[in-house]
């Protein structure tokens, strides 16, 4: 019998589709139930769009004024709390997931399964070690609670709109530490689509050579409606933000269309496209390590070559 | 105040991981070792602290076989004043690792312990995390940036949404990310030097630290392969692929 507690992740009043991807990882071990926990200091818009994922058997809030802001301190000690009579907890691999919920397998005393990319059993997964260069199976003790984290790329977001699960409210009789507090999220607003979920995404490294050059990345990407990236070395270099970065150490995505643009493709990088649908490579290098793993390869000078694609295009 | 950082001896990253062919585990014979590069991170930032006054003393703590000491000097050739060995020869799993660190914080009594966000072999980016939780203070993870002030650490955070400022007392857990600094490289005096620097070498058993081996690794495997793909000649053939594939 399993009970599966999915801790939904949210900005801004607004549900990560994180959550549904974790949602459906949790659907593959055919629970029971799968509960989904909001906790922030206005829940309820929050759990309208949870309780809409299929799958969701109940959505459970904790509102309080402490959960204005992701605080790993603030948030374990409720999971912990409300985690009783569940036999899993997941929350997504994102940095969010990652912050919190060890705090919470060591305030229960358990071990946590780090980016679950299949499930085999109820109490089996499969995960990356060494940058994705190999993949384990873990098996966790059956008789204490599972808390793992959800490689997201590895899984798709369960579809919405036509579950109506109850919500309800929950309350946790546990003290809050006062001794961590949020001062401020600074974030490069932006209409493009969101890196972690856009179905295309154009990427560029450090042979886009400056900021000001990055300045092609965009308005190509714009042309496709694609995401920016960009690998390690480019956002080193001030060409962009750090929440650009893809890679073993930056987001790990799986769009549809993924062009690497002035990229070698090192391994560090490679890990994070790994389940990109269809790979481009446009490099002036014609050995780099890039086009091993590319679907499609183009061998030139990307400001040579973006303004022809873009032309092309019409 | 004193920092303990976590420095934790890995399989290179520059090593290309095989997988054994009977799927037993990783080949790790004869191949680079070398400190988990947000270890090196780590260490930096408790020295930077230590040169501007904020931090008396640096000290370094490892967990694994008895041959870590090599690799134990090397951070203290770094900069680190000490190093901490708890020898053990088995696989030491995160919440382990954690239970470590509380021991040494009970005798140690440090203001700050700083570690990597993950060690690149397991990549689990739990040690950290579990350590704050067990000792009830504060975490800063995915630090890029550190401030301290008054009895209270800034840190800057890089999260998926961008960067996060936290706040916290003292003492803390911070965890590194790649570009909080970089790290100095050593030169041979220091190596002269520090061959005269502590290393306290700790008996697992010793600790009273009941082993988590609640996670059993039953099999390795190679990642699934990218099949090769194809080669065009210009943009004008690269938009037509991607039109055929229903890309574009
Ligand atoms: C612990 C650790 C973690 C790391 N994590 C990450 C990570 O998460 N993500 C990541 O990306 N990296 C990561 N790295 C860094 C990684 O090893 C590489 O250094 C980095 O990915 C290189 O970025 P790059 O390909 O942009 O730069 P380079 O390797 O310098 O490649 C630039 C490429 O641009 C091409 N080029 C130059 N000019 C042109 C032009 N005009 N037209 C076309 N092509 C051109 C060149 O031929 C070259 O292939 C990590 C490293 C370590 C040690
Ligand atoms: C088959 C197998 C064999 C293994 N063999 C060994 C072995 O021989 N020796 C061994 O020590 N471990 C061994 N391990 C354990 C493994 O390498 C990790 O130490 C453990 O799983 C912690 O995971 P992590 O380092 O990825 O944790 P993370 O949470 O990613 O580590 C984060 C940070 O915690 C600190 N930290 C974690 N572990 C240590 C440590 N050991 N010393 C100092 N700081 C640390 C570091 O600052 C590190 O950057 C083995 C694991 C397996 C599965």
């Amino acid at each position: 019998m399993s009970k599966i507690l999915v801790i939904a992740e949210h900005l801004n009043g607004k549900l990560n589709s994180s959550t549904a991807r974790a949602v459906s990882a949790a659907a593959a071990i055919k629970p029971d139930a799968i509960d989904v926990l909001v906790l922030a200091d206005n829940a309820d818009a929050i759990a309208a769009d949870a309780a809409k994922i299929d799958g969701v058997s109940r959505v459970l809030t904790i509102a309080r004024a402490e959960n204005a802001h992701p605080l790993a301190a603030v948030l374990a000690p409720q999971i912990a709390k409300a985690s009783a009579g569940y036999s899993h907890v997941f929350a997504p691999s994102t940095t969010f997931g990652k912050d919190v919920l060890p705090r919470v397998a060591a305030l229960l005393g358990v071990a946590q399964v780090s980016d679950v990319m299949s499930v085999e059993g109820s109490h089996t997964f499969k995960r990356p070690i060494y940058a994705g260069n190999a993949i384990i199976t873990v098996e966790a003790d059956a008789g204490s609670t599972v808390v793992a984290t959800i490689r997201t790329a590895s899984w798709a977001a369960a579809a919405t709109g036509a579950n109506n699960a109850p919500v309800e409210t929950l309350s946790v009789d546990v003290t809050l530490p006062t001794h961590t507090r949020f001062v401020e999220l600074q974030s490069g607003k932006s209409d493009r689509p969101d890196l972690q979920s856009a179905s295309k995404v154009v990427s560029g490294g450090r042979g886009v050579g400056s900021k000001e050059n990055f300045e092609i990345i965009y308005k190509f990407a714009d042309k496709i409606g694609a995401a920016v990236g960009a690998s390690r070395a480019a956002v080193d270099a001030g060409y962009v933000p750090s929440d650009l970065q893809v890679g073993q150490t930056g987001k790990i995505i799986a769009p549809e269309l993924y062009m690497a643009i002035g990229i070698s493709g090192a391994i560090q990088h490679l890990t994070g496209i790994k389940d990109a649908g269809t790979i481009v490579a446009i490099n002036k290098d014609g050995e780099a390590p890039i086009f091993e793993i590319a679907d499609i390869g183009l061998v030139g000078d990307l400001f040579k070559i973006l303004p022809e694609l873009e032309q092309a295009l019409g | 105040m004193k920092i303990l950082v976590g420095y934790k001896r890995v399989v290179d990253y520059n090593v290309r991981i095989q997988v054994k062919p009977d799927g037993t585990g990783v080949v790790t014979d004869g191949v680079k070792l070398s400190a988990n590069p947000f270890d090196d991170i780590a260490l930096e930032e408790a020295l930077r602290l230590r040169e501007k006054g904020v931090a008396e003393e640096v000290v370094v703590v490892g967990i694994g076989p008895a041959d870590l000491t090599a690799h134990l000097r090397n951070g203290l050739a770094m900069g680190a004043n000490r190093a901490i060995h708890v020898v053990t020869t088995d696989a030491v799993q995160p919440l382990t690792a954690a239970r470590v660190f509380q021991k040494l914080i009970e005798k140690e009594q440090p203001g700050l312990v700083i570690l990597g966000k993950q060690a690149i072999d397991d990549d689990a980016n739990q040690t950290g995390q579990m350590l704050a939780a067990l000792w009830d203070r504060p975490q800063a993870t995915f630090a890029s940036k550190v401030e301290i002030a008054d009895g209270k650490v800034t840190v800057t955070r890089e999260v998926d949404a961008g960067l996060e400022v936290i706040e916290a007392e003292l003492p803390a857990v911070i965890t590194t990310d790649l570009r909080l600094n970089e790290p100095r490289f050593i030169k041979l005096p220091d190596i002269m030097k520090a061959k005269s620097k502590p290393i306290d070498s700790i008996e697992f058993g010793s600790l009273g630290v009941e082993a988590n081996d609640h996670l059993k690794t039953t099999h390795y495997a190679a990642p699934a392969k990218r099949s090769k793909g194809v080669m065009v000649k210009d943009a004008a053939e690269l938009v037509a692929a991607l039109k055929q594939k229903g890309l574009l």
